[in-house]
């Protein structure tokens, strides 16, 4: 096999490249086994990322565990993974077991774990992201330097009073911080041009005083790349930065959803013809860097250790009833006052 | 009625969407705006095929923007229009915060009636639906404090028609609270012509001697359906529905309890603070004397909200078990 | 693009189509609200009202948007610092000095603060203290213009820099734009949100760009020169008259006194920042360009200044011998119809 030579792989080495497409093909596993579940039953409620692999897998290797502070949205099931969430974790989540991270409270796909740096989100629209402008207020106002958050949203999140107050307040004082926007063109049913009257999302950075890059959004490595730049810059004082990183939503927003009363077949084959999974497989095959047959193995080992998580979740016990009444204050609580 | 006027079968959430239907064929003042109610029509579909019908102008996908969802409502209505203002889900409705309780409501006491607020601010709130911490909330407490508002929170299909009628003629800004659970549960007949339903008039569910059970959505149909199962054990209780949280029945409420001389309140929402806080301070206020027992309240327990796993969605919400059993237990203190 | 200063001293005045009957109603407009600002402070010093908010410094960016504005047409919706708009679209002396006095024949019946005016004979929406609670509004009344196909008229909506921090701010600009509504956003940019910069109320120092982010056009101006202020905000107001959707329109100014007779603006800005901007009062610099240009006399100007005079003393002395409204009209006005407030 040759090795491309147009190949840039921003610094990326061989295992980390086919750790980013490791990531990308659990996301998509975990992602269907939620969907396979609901079917069954045995679940009320699933959504999916599909069509965000690319931008999730590549902007988590740029994200430093340990130091680093995540602030996702609820579309974020490959950036967890890919800074550490396990997929026993996601399953937890998905039936919602006493074990899960929220004691089985919140939402599939709201995770949060203190070990890893993800903070605790709703799944109300840009609520998270003063919450990431102060962690990152935090982070320089302790002068720990080395240190940045990450943020993601939707492109609906924009037009949200929230993220503008958030991202002017971080310009104001240079925090720490990137936003990313991964914009996949569809808030549910209503359409970018439905929800603003530009094209590119980081065009907005200029209002507020920050640098503003956008980037394909189903290129993992151009993510990385795009991400580690602007985490660099937030680490070393710079500032923070608008990323957008286009990409789509291939299905409906969840399994609640029929999106084929809001947008055409057509369109969506379209769009699943530049599939990021099978694209970037295509490329680490191209570059050498994996054979087709290493890319079967990776699949097969992904599949064992989802079902190995589901069968292992599932037999999990759920919260107590009384459970519900834990954690209101610091202190017990009679909820019955 | 001797003759019964036409009528159609029809659920709460199709109520919802007819009688919107209605008013954007009957008034082109009447526009609807919110998120997804147009190519999608809506996350429960109530709105679907509107946009088609009536044209983007009049079904408008806004922005994921709540307090300009209602913000723009707000000057839509200041100058001549009558918007129908959708949150998507009650527990979006913080960012509007601000335009509800500090504007809308304000808009004709703060130019002493030279501008209006005449407009509708619908949302499904309330839990058993497997909502989790985002999609369950009970929103009513946290408005009907703000003088300026009406607050209606109505409970069958007939109902939603007459007082959403209502609401969209109505002069001054109404929130109108779905109760989500119910939307495809409760089934019933609707008139097909149109009428109104007056706020702040509740509706007597079951006459009763023994207990008075104050409540609205879909723990007024669980009351209804509890003091159904004690009237077989030979308890008579008797079941009003609010319809509309604010303005409040009263006199519906003291009249009743006059009769039986016990109280119960039912809500979903938590106890602390909520409406039933303020119905048993008004019955202390004007009918201390007519007890014969002291005023319970089955409500939601003061938790930030129920969680997703079923277990903890269960316990947060009163069962009609519950019910029953706190309606004996009153009945014959 | 900063449209610059109309070279007051050189050449030929640029007026923009501006009669000289009109130049001289802005400098009326510009003494006129200059001297209700004044007339508000003294009254607060006598301690005849309790609280008093002045706009020096406003005066050209107010007297030459209010010029712009087709009264009978166009809807303004303004906010707490905008006397001299107001007076230029035709609030009178007596309804300012009534809004001071608190009095009951003020439009909101002597409900809102001072300055909080607002009048539908003129098309000037009612609106709050809270910052950008308004823009929505304005939004919303753009928004019916189109839907009702009232082309020809359109919404102008104010606000100072500070606002622009406002999630409303941002969520009603996007909506304007997506709509594409007849709108005009004007900043009145005068630096300092009570005692926050500008250089603390966002990270870059030019509001009008944010415009591009929303995708419609944004322009900064002299907010001190009223015939500049004319020129941008009627060439933006007849875009959004002919269907060309909003605008975002920036006049740089200052706000010569404190934020208000509660505020003392020496615990955060030096009177050196002060004095510099002071030597560019719009004031006497547009009563310099009237005089250069032949427009009005010396003279003139000081007559017109001693009708202003008289003018806000009349207005005083006939709103101040008006009654308070009643204790009983607390109740009045919370809906329509009858209101049980003891409930």
């Amino acid at each position: 096999m040759t090795r491309r030579t147009d190949f840039d792989r921003h610094g990326l080495s061989d295992e980390q490249l086919r750790s980013i497409l490791r990531n990308m093909l659990m996301q998509r596993g975990l992602e269907n086994r939620g969907f396979q579940l609901n079917r069954q039953g045995k679940i009320p409620f699933a959504s999916a990322s599909e069509g965000h692999e690319a931008v999730q897998a590549g902007a988590a290797m740029a994200f430093e565990r340990g130091k680093d502070i995540l602030v996702p949205y609820y579309r974020d099931l490959g950036l967890a993974l890919g800074i550490g969430l396990t997929p026993y974790e996601v399953l937890l989540s998905l039936f919602a077991r006493a074990a899960d991270h929220s004691g089985g409270r919140q939402f599939l796909h709201h995770y949060a774990s203190r070990r890893l740096g993800v903070q605790t989100i709703s799944s109300v629209i840009a609520a998270q992201l003063p919450h990431a402008v102060g962690a990152a207020y935090a982070l320089k106002l302790r002068g720990e330097s080395g240190r940045a958050v990450l943020t993601t949203f939707g492109d609906g999140a924009t037009s949200e009073g929230e993220w503008h107050e958030s991202i002017n307040f971080a310009a104001v004082h240079q925090l720490p911080i990137v936003f990313l926007c991964e914009n996949n063109e569809w808030a549910i049913s209503t359409p970018q041009r439905m929800q603003m009257a530009i094209k590119d999302i980081y065009r907005k950075a200029e209002g507020y005083g920050i640098p503003g890059a956008g980037v394909d959004g189903f290129d993992p490595i151009a993510c990385y790349a795009a991400a580690r730049d602007a985490l660099n810059r937030a680490r070393d004082g710079g500032g923070p930065t608008l990323l957008e990183a286009k990409c789509y939503r291939f299905l409906a927003h969840s399994t609640d959803d029929d999106d084929s009363a809001y947008r055409s077949r057509e369109e969506v084959a379209e769009r699943r013809k530049d599939d990021p999974v099978p694209k970037f497989e295509r490329v680490l095959v191209g570059a050498g860097v994996m054979t087709p047959s290493a890319v079967e193995e990776m699949r097969t080992s992904i599949l064992a250790e989802i079902n190995d998580a589901t069968d292992r979740a599932e037999t999990m016990p759920y919260p107590r009833s009384d459970d519900l009444y834990a954690q209101v204050y610091g202190a017990s609580y009679n909820p019955w006052q | 009625m001797a003759i019964a006027a036409p009528s159609k079968v029809m659920t709460n959430v199709e109520a919802v969407r007819a009688t919107l239907y209605d008013a954007l064929k009957r008034d082109d003042r009447v526009l609807i705006l919110g998120e997804d109610v147009g190519n999608r029509g809506n996350v429960f579909l109530i709105t679907k095929g509107f946009i088609e019908e009536f044209g983007a102008e009049r079904v408008i996908d806004t922005p994921i923007a709540e307090a300009s969802i209602v913000g723009v409502a707000v000057g839509m209505a200041m100058e001549g229009l009558r918007p129908i203002a959708e949150i998507q889900f009650a527990d979006f409705i913080y960012p509007a915060f601000n335009q509800i309780v500090g504007e809308a409501a304000k808009i004709r006491y703060r130019s002493n009636g030279e501008y209006t607020c005449p407009m509708v601010i619908r949302t499904p709130y309330g839990g058993g639906v497997r909502g989790a911490l985002s999609h369950s909330i009970s929103v009513e407490a946290l408005f009907y404090h703000v003088p300026g508002l009406k607050i209606v929170a109505p409970s069958t299909p007939r109902d939603i028609k007459g007082l959403l009628n209502t609401a969209i003629e109505d002069p001054d800004p109404v929130m109108f609270l779905e109760h989500k659970r119910t939307y495809r549960l409760i089934k019933d007949e609707v008139p097909d012509e149109y009428f109104t339903i007056p706020l702040g008039k509740a509706n007597v569910l079951k006459e009763g001697s023994a207990l008075t059970v104050v409540s609205y959505g879909l723990n007024a149909h669980q009351a209804l359906e509890a003091a159904q199962r004690l009237e077989g054990e030979g308890l008579s209780v008797e079941v009003i529905d609010l319809r509309s949280i604010r303005p409040m029945d009263r006199k519906a409420i003291l009249d009743s309890l006059r009769k039986t001389h016990k109280l119960l309140v039912i809500h979903e929402d938590n106890k602390f603070g909520g409406i039933g806080a303020e119905i048993s301070a008004m019955v202390a206020e004007e009918a201390l004397f007519e007890l014969d027992a002291p005023i319970r309240r089955l409500c939601g327990p003061d938790v930030p909200a129920m969680g997703y796993a079923l277990p903890l969605e269960e316990e947060f919400m009163i069962s009609t078990d519950r019910m029953a059993e706190v309606m004996r237990e009153m009945v014959k203190y | 693009m900063t449209t610059t200063s109309t070279p007051a001293t050189t050449g030929t005045l640029e007026r923009y189509g501006l009669s000289d009957d009109q130049l001289r109603v802005i400098l009326h407009t510009m003494l006129m609200q200059r001297q209700l600002d004044n007339r508000g402070f003294q009254l607060n010093r006598q301690g005849k009202i309790p609280f008093a908010l002045g706009s020096e410094g406003h005066e050209a960016i107010q007297a030459g948007a209010a010029m712009a504005f087709i009264r009978g047409k166009d809807i303004l919706a303004p906010y707490y610092r905008d006397l001299g708009l107001a007076v230029g679209i035709g609030f009178t002396p007596l309804e300012v000095l009534l809004s001071l006095f608190a009095r009951a024949a003020d439009h909101n019946g002597g409900r809102q603060f001072p300055n909080h005016y607002s009048s539908r004979r003129i098309g000037m929406m009612s609106f709050s203290s809270i910052l950008a609670a308004q823009i929505p509004h304005a939004v919303g009344a753009a928004y019916a213009l189109q839907y009702r196909k009232e082309s020809g008229r359109a919404v102008l909506v104010t606000f100072g820099d500070g606002t622009t921090s406002e999630g409303e701010w941002h969520e009603s600009m996007n909506f304007a734009a997506v709509h594409r509504l007849p709108i005009v956003f004007l900043c009145e940019n005068n630096q300092w949100a009570i005692s926050t910069p500008l250089s603390k109320q966002m990270g870059q120092p030019n509001i009008c760009k944010r415009a591009e982010g929303y995708g419609m056009p944004g322009e900064q101006f002299d907010g001190f020169d009223p015939i500049v202020t004319y020129d941008v905000v009627n060439r933006a107001m007849q875009r959004a008259r002919s269907g060309s959707g909003p605008s975002l329109v920036e006049g740089m100014c200052y706000r010569f006194l404190a934020h208000s007779t509660d505020d003392d603006d020496r615990t955060y800005r030096t009177r050196e920042e002060v004095e510099v901007q002071r030597a560019n009062d719009p004031v006497p610099r547009f009563e310099r360009v009237l005089i250069e240009n032949k427009i009005m006399t010396a003279e003139e100007i000081d007559a017109l200044r001693k009708d202003v005079l008289r003018e806000a003393n009349e207005a005083t002395d006939e709103a101040e011998a008006m009654p308070y409204p009643q204790a009983s009209d607390l109740y009045t006005n919370v809906h329509e119809g009858a209101w049980e407030p003891w409930q």
